[in-house]
């Protein structure tokens, strides 16, 4: 399978692993990912949210390069989906507006969870597990843009989606019933009013610990930075590491979580770097 | 909500005409407020949504443009997503802040667009957003030296903050979309 890929800035920077476990569990499942060549920032929320015609065109240059190799584009940020299916709506709505003589995309714009938890391609992720996740405890995290609002980005289900409860059940792990898993991290205002994060983030990071969670996946970049930065910093409030989905896919696959990725973590990833070393361990002692 | 009286006579036609160019259907508000019920930031709003959708239905630009709430929304879309009347308050939030910015009007919250300009200065110069450059900008414009300057070490130390800007070669292109590509027509 072929698929046109969007990284986005944030997966050149902060969620630079993002990026990489992307690429390696599509090179396992043998999805084959040709970057958009080219691309330019999707303007995320600081565009549109300033700037209506600036945040339209950013995105439909990314569409107008894409639909020149026809595939389906695969999209692991949250923003940059959101904003590319905005782009492409208003593109199909009325192309000459934005100066497009045709735009006849027959392609989808796909979010990677989505994607991710299609059944045959579930099966498939399935049926390469080398070390399941052990049933670790943990909170599916959506935040905003993947699915909000639904007539932009067509979601299916926008209150309760399931796909990362379903990619996380076929790695072993358990996905906890919680509060929060659609509710707003406040990406967009983290550097400008850090107190607005502080108190969504910890509100959110609560209500994992309520729901029995001891860490955190997602699917957004900017919810795994924030949610991982803006922890409480006293010493004995709950520590809740936030994977990418492609990351634990990625250790799940090899069968490995190595040093080099723990290091990225600003909350220690424990956890799951626990359940790799009883993996070693066992093997060892079973020798 | 204070209490002054609104009249029709100061109702902006033009900001209503906007909104309806948009399909931004205030009118359509029965004040319900599920909007803002669910809106996650709305402890720190000082109108709350159901209010801004209502001012906006009587053309209020104002009372808007002057607002904290225009610049605190998070554009997380929970509003609009549960508008029985499927009304584009998020977008609506967007019309404002722009309005705001094109009337030069003081932010209640000036360091929330200087982030957003920073952001966007980063796009403009290389076509993408290259993470050190658009913070050090930003908390130049903002004045903010001191705030996250463990978590910035922090985020270097862990490799996490690209140290090379990367550079598209459509940047031409880019810098037409800035200066005001489209807009020629009024719009």
């Amino acid at each position: 399978m072929k698929l046109s890929y969007y990284p986005g800035c944030s997966l050149e920077g902060t969620a630079l692993d993002y990026d990489q476990s992307v690429r390696a569990v599509c090179r396992k499942l043998e999805i084959d990912l040709v970057e958009i060549p080219d691309w330019n920032c999707c303007g995320a929320s600081s565009a549109h949210m300033t700037d209506h015609e600036t945040g339209m065109r950013l995105p439909i240059r990314n569409l107008l390069l894409a639909s020149q190799a026809g595939h389906d584009i695969l999209v692991p940020c949250a923003a940059c989906f959101q904003r590319l299916k905005a782009a492409d709506k208003a593109l199909r709505a009325d192309p000459g507006f934005w100066d497009v003589g045709e735009y006849t995309a027959d392609f989808d714009i796909l979010h990677i969870s989505s994607f991710l938890a299609r059944p045959e391609i579930l099966a498939a992720m399935e049926a390469k597990v080398a070390r399941n996740l052990d049933g670790l405890p943990i909170a599916c995290y959506y935040g905003c843009l993947s699915l909000r609002n639904p007539r932009i980005t067509d979601a299916a289900n926008w209150e309760r989606p399931e796909t990362l409860e379903r990619i996380m059940t076929a790695l072993g792990a358990k996905p906890v019933a919680w509060s929060h898993r659609t509710e707003c991290c406040s990406g967009s205002l983290t550097m400008a009013r850090p107190d607005i994060a502080e108190k969504l983030v910890g509100d959110i990071v609560g209500a994992a610990v309520r729901g029995g969670a001891t860490a955190m996946v997602t699917d957004c970049p900017m919810c795994q930075a924030n949610v991982e930065s803006r922890q409480s910093a006293e010493p004995h409030a709950p520590a809740m590491p936030v994977f990418f989905v492609t990351e634990l896919l990625d250790a799940a696959m090899t069968g490995s979580y190595p040093a080099k990725q723990q290091k990225v973590h600003l909350v220690s990833p424990g956890v799951l770097s626990n359940i790799f070393l009883d993996a070693g361990m066992k093997k060892e002692g079973s020798v | 909500m204070d209490k002054t009286c609104i009249s029709p006579d100061d109702r902006n036609e033009k900001f209503l005409r906007k909104l309806k160019a948009r399909n931004i259907d205030v009118q359509a508000c029965y004040q319900c407020g599920r909007c803002s019920s669910g809106c996650p930031i709305g402890d720190f709003f000082d109108l709350n949504v159901m209010e801004v959708v209502r001012l906006a239905g009587y053309g209020q630009e104002e009372k808007l443009l002057h607002s904290h709430t225009i610049w605190l929304c998070a554009a997380c879309e929970t509003c609009a997503t549960r508008c029985p009347n499927e009304i584009e308050i998020a977008g609506l939030m967007d019309v404002l802040r722009e309005l705001a910015l094109r009337r030069g009007i003081a932010p209640a919250e000036p360091r929330i667009p200087l982030f957003h300009q920073s952001f966007l200065g980063s796009i403009r110069s290389l076509g993408r957003v290259w993470e050190i450059g658009m913070i050090a900008n930003y908390k130049i414009k903002s004045g903010d030296l001191t705030g996250d300057m463990k978590l910035g070490l922090s985020m270097f130390l862990k490799g996490k903050l690209n140290l090379l800007p990367h550079s598209i070669k459509g940047k031409s292109e880019i810098k037409e979309f800035f200066s005001g590509k489209g807009k020629e027509y009024d719009r």
